[in-house]
């Protein structure tokens, strides 16, 4: 049981990393394109945004952090 | 070669070389204070976990719909990508220590020597050392050779390039015979988190049913879009904690 969770908890460090914020909205702007590309709207352009977008958010995150300290 | 595949042998030659560059300070350190037979040991332990990894998981993940695997690929590259840049942005702003190869080797030797001295037969420190550091610098460059490899059906040629980048580090190592102080590590972990963010943008929208215009041509725009935003960020963030008033942080090692 110790090292299965040990196991899960280096997966969830290794994968996600320090900001889990950015991993939840990629999965969600995965699942907005997939949304947006059922209809008869272009789906491309979603994703560059909503990712540059996650992006600029955790780098202000992460600088603020930063500068608090 | 396809403008795809060389930006995936590319990718994967770069986040590689960067690992390497890490994981050799570390075998340097132990096998210079304590055991180089145990440190090269640990080294060769670690790579035949590594390629086993590769071996294994490579043919299962490329058995895999396509759309699943782009959608699956494409995400976690872009989490990884991500976090290259982020961490590279933050660098570069001089918001987070860069990696010192000098001081980390030096930490390293110091800890060695702390924990007893040179052996003469086998040494379970410089082993566990050098196959521990190996291991986890490498697991990055397994992922990334997976997932670029198996959506592109070329696991061999992401291989073959993580493989020639772990060569060139070794030689550059053996020449130099110290830490690879200066290579522009930092310069490279931005490269290569435009190249898993842009390749993961355009796999992931692809999977999630999106089609680019032009095709794969689209990578031509994407590319060069994520690096000029990413760089528009990097100067936002220098400028800004330039600031007066800004509170500079205290510098660390990563």
């Amino acid at each position: 049981m110790r090292y299965a969770r040990a196991f899960l908890l280096g997966a969830w460090e290794f994968v996600v990393g320090d900001d889990w914020r950015t991993a939840v909205g990629v999965a969600l702007t995965l699942a907005l394109t997939a949304l947006v590309a059922d209809t008869s709207i272009a789906a491309w352009w979603v994703t560059p945004l909503a990712v540059l977008g996650l992006l600029a958010l955790s780098i202000r995150r992460a600088a603020r952090r930063a500068l608090r300290r | 070669m396809s403008g795809a595949e060389i930006g995936l042998a590319l990718s994967v030659f770069l986040a590689c070389a960067v690992e390497a560059v890490e994981a050799l300070t570390i075998v340097l350190a132990v096998g210079t204070t304590r055991s180089w037979p145990s440190a090269i040991g640990g080294v060769a332990a670690a790579t035949l976990v590594l390629a086993a990894l590769v071996i294994a998981l490579g043919p299962a993940l490329t058995t895999l719909p396509i759309g699943v695997l782009r959608v699956l690929v494409g995400g976690l590259l872009l989490i990884f990508g991500l976090q290259w840049l982020r961490k590279a942005i933050l660098r570069r702003a001089g918001l987070k220590a860069k990696h010192d190869e000098l001081a980390a080797y030096a930490e390293e030797a110091e800890l060695a020597r702390e924990a007893g001295g040179r052996r003469a037969g086998f040494d379970g420190y410089s082993f566990t050392l050098a196959c521990k550091g190996v291991l986890l610098e490498g697991l990055e460059v397994v992922f990334i050779v997976l997932t670029f490899g198996a959506n592109q059906h070329r696991v061999g040629l992401a291989a073959a390039a993580a493989g020639a980048a772990v060569l060139f580090v070794v030689i550059a190592g053996a020449a130099a015979r110290a830490p690879l102080a200066n290579v522009p590590e930092n310069t490279i972990k931005f490269a290569v988190g435009v190249m898993l963010s842009s390749f993961g943008m355009f796999w992931g929208a692809e999977g999630a049913g999106a089609r680019w215009p032009g095709g794969d041509a689209a990578l031509l725009a994407i590319v060069p879009g994520v690096l000029l935003a990413a760089l528009a960020m990097a100067w936002a963030v220098e400028r800004g904690a330039r600031a007066p008033g800004a509170t500079q942080p205290t510098r660390a090692r990563a």
